[in-house]
């Protein structure tokens, strides 16, 4: 378990990064947290010519507010997200999945960017992006572009960030009058990647009415999904409904089929799951 | 310095200061563990840390990702010629210098640990690359051009013995390795007198120690004479230490090993390390030079050891009133590619307390042992005793079920009698001492287990899943190493000489200024056996414990060893602690007889107290122990020339097996019962833990805080092994629990709180009362784990891990 011999560029900046990925062209890996890239080089199953550490380059580490976005530097550490009060009140989502991500020691080092860029499938901060909307902002020595999270995000470990770019900040919508908000997931042990993650933000007109319902799953198919249920929209909000609206969504999805988890098992989840953060959700936006 | 090391080296120092001490009885104390402060200040040296001979090489190994292929040919070239590579070597360069290694097993399916025309499991070393450093050798690694021609491979012990199976040994032609059967008393007519007859089939799964420090292994051949010197984390039994050097070529002076001082844990699997020893040291042979390897996890995930998964089942004659009166084993234990020692002795381990603690008389076995392509077993906590009680303790379960009689009720009925004690099985142990009824009858009071089924009715009439399970066992402790050759017919054990016995051994030297080293080859892995030594020698000699230093590190050369010396079967406390017991006394008698001399009074007169000797007359009169060892020492012609004592504890009653297959099997025999209630979340699968009341019998606890971290130990090992551990296989063989992503343990966060009780029946059988223990709920946790899901699910099928997949598929089925 020991690493190819790979050169190391520690970037002090954006623009040194962009060079150094320009440079290496498709052979670089970019080294934010390094909690998922670190055992990939020690198995051999990254072997780049390049490793481009992010880490000491500042402008990386803002959480700042931009009307209606959250914008989080790529190297903002996961742990520092859960303690930022302006991050956690304006995108309670974010305050809700966070502490469901690895352990305490791995958050210390474990990014915000460095799990979008990364893209497992059942990993939570890409779930929680496609379920708000966000848009991960890419930089290379061409130039800049926002990309939708559900845009971003193609399959396991695979996302539209060309060989060049960087991910440099993630834009979270902020919070939305009555609104509920929601994560759960099932592992099979605490800290593990979930077998089954559900998100979930609910929106509520003064009259009670749907006004917007966003469902997402993590860990079902490749990539995080998030199935249109746009025909509940401008229907009262009751929480007996939680269990139809999971009924519908589950039914809608291809649930992957390995040894951690059947197909069946992670549908079913998917019904638990989904039906829990609606409920949360919906007595969350009628209190607001 | 932080502010815990100031205040251990404050607590040490005083310590030095007054050796004496003031308080006795140093032994049933939770005194602090010695080895700690070293372990927790980073100041402990494991074999990683080892650097004993100039010019170190570092070793890399290539292993196979075929689970059953024929190798064709391996080019090393291009590995050679990349800079600071040393040199490569494949199986068939080390054929002339390593001769199969034996075991009990005489069909021909010769071990080495190295392929040489074939592989036959996913992690099998194929070549070994020595370079400048462990970077380096990876790399090289990858340069080695091996043509693999893939067979037919078989996982499954099932699968392995069908016909048309793909064999693994050709000249052997079969995947049955051996095959014995076994009768104790009358099984036929038992059955045919039977008013019940329970049948239960089952499969136990494969897993693994996973300790947190992996193999580790220096190898040095030096010439005039040719010898081996091994550094390494091997931890016995050292009755592989013949084997290895009879596969090495050299006399058994010729190989010498040594253990690293501080251990990163085993549980068993560190004995596996033997088959390492004896690729690196023909590598340093071939190559000239040291040669260095550290296990890195993906090998030990794939290539290290297994405890033997089984596949059997039992069937258990009963009387109506739930009298139990006749059982049938059958086991089939699947060891993998080879039979390598001391397999296949996990079957054998708990044969000759085949009754567990019960009356039953009349007991068949029939085993089968298989050969498979997964990586070869060995040693893991319980060794063999999970399996086991996996048959046994499921089948009681089943039987209550069906006899409508109360699982504990129907335990204590066959309960041996507390007056029976020393028990003769039908299968030769004597059971020391014992009193099962205590043992329940503390669990259900500690559980309540009234208000438990009170608890589950409410539970099941609002639709929930609630179950409660138990589990009791003995404890075996100090092997009599002579219970593997029941592997072995009767005529053809007798053609070689006999052999029995669980010796151990202690050295305690008292130095000219009176400071007291004792040296034990129990080669420990974290259990604190340097702290209880030490209050034992502290109690007899009248030191604190402090100041009394343990070397734990063996060395074949200088260390008074024997076949039996090292770590397993709950040795320590059995049989280790009586030699440092009868060693101390050696001691004191010696240092009475110079004190008397010096006092001018009789030996018998002469207490050792507080660092001195003392007469209790009046006045009092005393002298420092310092000064009688300094009088052994320099004077002595009057005194005998220093203190250096050695003892051998070898307990009498370990005898052969008889014609008859029996054989006393261990010299200790706690016993232990686990009681748990879970609740399964219908909906996930989710088996949580609500209650786990856990009895043990250990005999005389010599330390408390040892004992309790012993059973929160196994009860993890336990844990894992119920609801997540196995080593998995596709349809194809291959092997896919390669990584801890895949292969999942226990964390501190899944760990259910444990009531721990204890009662104590001395033990007879050895100078200190103890009993062996560190097995303990490693052995049952899964199984009463096991019954109390079953119990919840109204269902039988039970297979362990129960993970949260495995069960929602269960609450899936109809009745549930």
């Amino acid at each position: 378990m020991k690493p190819v011999a790979f050169d190391y560029c520690r970037a002090e900046n954006t623009s040194e990064a962009l060079a150094a990925l320009t440079e290496y062209e498709d052979d670089a890996s970019v080294l934010a947290g390094g909690m998922s890239l670190g055992p990939m080089l020690n198995m051999r199953l990254a072997q780049p010519e390049a490793v481009i550490d992010i880490n000491r380059i500042a402008e990386l580490g803002n959480i700042e507010s931009h009307g209606s976005w959250i914008e989080t530097g790529a190297c903002v550490s996961q742990a520092d997200a859960l303690r930022s009060e302006l991050l956690t009140e304006q995108v309670p989502l974010l305050g809700l999945a966070l502490p469901w991500i690895g352990h305490y020691q791995t958050r210390n080092r474990g990014t915000l960017g460095g799990s979008i860029a990364h893209a497992d499938p059942s990993a939570e901060l890409p779930l929680c992006l496609v379920t708000l909307g966000g848009e991960v902002e890419l930089r290379s020595e061409r130039g800049v572009r926002a990309v939708a999270a559900n845009h971003f995000f193609e399959g396991t470990l695979t996302t539209t960030r060309a060989q060049d770019e960087l991910v440099t900040c993630i834009r979270w919508p902020v919070r939305t009058q009555q609104t509920g908000y929601a994560f759960e997931e099932i592992a099979q042990r605490h800290g593990d990647f979930a077998i089954v993650a559900a998100a979930c933000s609910i929106s509520a007109g003064d009259d009670g009415m749907i006004e917007a319902l966003r469902l997402g799953f993590g860990g079902i198919e490749d990539k995080p999904v998030r199935p249109n249920l746009d025909s509940y929209l401008g229907a009262l909000a009751r929480p007996e409904m939680a269990t139809d609206i999971a009924e519908q969504a589950a039914n809608t999805l291809e649930p992957m089929d390995d040894a951690t988890a059947s197909a069946d098992y992670r549908r079913s989840l998917a019904k638990l799951l989904g039906a829990r953060v609606i409920t949360s959700a919906l007595s969350k936006c009628s209190s607001d | 310095m932080s502010r815990l090391c100031r205040q251990m080296d404050k607590k040490s120092t005083k310590a030095v200061e007054n050796p004496g001490g003031n308080q006795r009885n140093w032994v049933g104390q939770s005194t602090l563990c010695k080895e700690d402060p070293a372990l927790l200040t980073g100041q402990a040296r494991f074999i990683d840390d080892l650097e004993p001979v100039a010019g170190l090489r570092h070793a890399a190994i290539l292993r196979s990702p075929h689970p059953h292929a024929v190798i064709k040919r391996i080019d090393t070239s291009a590995a050679e010629a990349l800079p600071g590579v040393f040199g490569v070597v494949s199986g068939a360069d080390l054929e002339s210098l390593i001769k199969p290694i034996r075991s009990v097993v005489r069909a021909p399916i010769p071990y080495v640990p190295i392929a040489v025309d074939k592989t036959r499991y996913t992690g099998e070393p194929a070549a070994v690359v020595v370079a400048s450093n462990r970077y380096v050798a990876e790399d090289a690694l990858e340069l080695i051009d091996v043509d693999y021609d893939p067979l037919p491979a078989v996982a499954d012990p099932l699968a392995a013995i069908a016909p048309g199976a793909p064999v693994l040994h050709e000249q052997h032609g079969s995947n049955i390795a051996s095959q014995r059967s076994f009768s104790y008393g009358d099984p036929d007519s038992a059955f045919a007198r039977a008013e019940r007859i329970i049948e239960f089939s089952y499969r136990f799964p494969r897993y693994s120690s996973t300790p947190i420090e992996t193999f580790g292994v220096i190898a040095h051949f030096e010439r005039a004479p040719d010898r081996f010197t091994a550094w390494s984390n091997f931890q016995g039994p050292f009755v592989l230490h013949p084997l290895m050097s009879s596969s090495l070529g050299v006399p058994g002076n010729r190989l010498r090993l040594i253990t690293a001082p501080a251990s990163g844990g085993s549980f068993g699997i560190k004995q596996a390390v033997f088959a390492y020893i004896v690729l690196l040291c023909a590598v340093s042979r071939k190559l000239g030079c040291p040669v260095k390897w550290t296990e890195d996890r993906l090998e030990h995930l794939s290539g290290s050891s297994a405890a033997s998964d089984r596949t059997g089942s039992v069937k258990a004659a009963f009387m109506n009133d739930g009298e139990l009166i006749g059982l049938r084993y059958e086991n089939i234990a699947n060891v993998g590619a080879y039979v390598r020692a001391p397999e296949p002795a996990s079957l054998y381990r708990m044969h000759s307390t085949a009754n567990n603690c019960y009356r039953v008389q009349n007991i068949a076995i029939d085993n089968t042992l298989v050969l498979t392509n997964q990586v070869p077993s060995g040693l893991n906590r319980g060794y063999g005793g999970p399996q086991f009680f996996f048959s046994l303790e499921r089948a009681m379960e089943i039987a209550a079920r069906e006899l409508d009689i109360d699982p504990a009720e129907l335990r204590r009925r066959n309960f041996i009698h507390t007056s029976s004690f020393p028990y003769r099985c039908p299968s030769g142990s004597l059971l020391d001492s014992g009193d099962y009824d205590q043992l329940l009858d503390e669990a259900l009071r500690r559980a309540d287990y009234v208000a438990l089924k009170n608890k589950r009715e409410q539970a099941r009439a609002s639709g929930r899943l609630y179950g409660i399970g138990f589990a009791a066992g003995i404890e075996t402790a100090g092997s009599n190493m002579a219970y593997v050759t029941l592997e072995q017919a009767a005529e053809e054990r007798s053609k070689g000489d006999p052999k029995s016995g669980a010796t151990a051994t202690a050295v305690i030297n008292m130095d000219p200024t009176g400071t007291v080293t004792a040296y034990i080859c129990s080669t420990p892995n974290g259990q604190g056996h340097a702290t209880v030594v030490a209050q034992i020698v502290a109690d007899t000699l009248g030191l604190h414990p402090d100041a009394i230093d343990v070397v734990t590190s063996v060395d074949t050369s200088t260390s008074v060893w024997s076949i039996t010396s090292g770590n397993y079967s709950n040795r320590f406390a059995a049989t280790v602690t009586s030699a440092v017991a009868l060693c101390a006394n050696q001691v004191a008698d010696r240092l009475k007889a110079i004190a008397a001399s010096m006092l001018e009074v009789q030996p018998e007169q002469i207490e050792l107290s507080g660092g001195e000797a003392i007469v209790n007359s009046s006045p009092k009169r005393a002298v420092a122990l310092r000064r009688v060892a300094a009088n052994a020492h320099w004077n002595a012609e009057a005194s005998g020339g220093g203190i250096h004592e050695t003892a051998v504890f070898s307990p009498a009653g370990l005898t052969s097996p008889d014609s008859e297959d029996r054989v006393p099997s261990s010299l200790t025999y706690g016993s232990l019962l686990d009681l748990v209630a879970v609740e399964i979340e219908r909906e996930t699968g989710a088996v949580r833990i609500d209650k786990y009341v856990s009895m043990h019998d250990v005999g005389n606890m010599l330390n408390p805080m040892i004992v309790e971290g012993q059973i929160r130990g196994g009860f993890a090992h336990g844990i894992g092994a119920a609801l997540y551990e196995s080593f998995n296989y596709d349809a194809h063989g291959n092997f896919t629990s390669g990584t801890f992503a895949d292969y999942l343990c226990p964390t501190a966060m899944e760990m259910p709180a444990l009531d721990i009780g204890h009662i104590n029946t001395p033990s007879p059988m050895n100078e200190t009362g103890a009993k062996g223990l560190g097995d303990g709920c490693s052995m049952l946790t899964p199984t009463a784990i096991a019954n109390a899901v079953s119990d919840a699910l109204g269902r039988e099928d039970i297979e362990l891990p129960l993970n949260m997949q495995r069960v929602w598929s269960l609450t899936q089925a109809a009745g549930t």
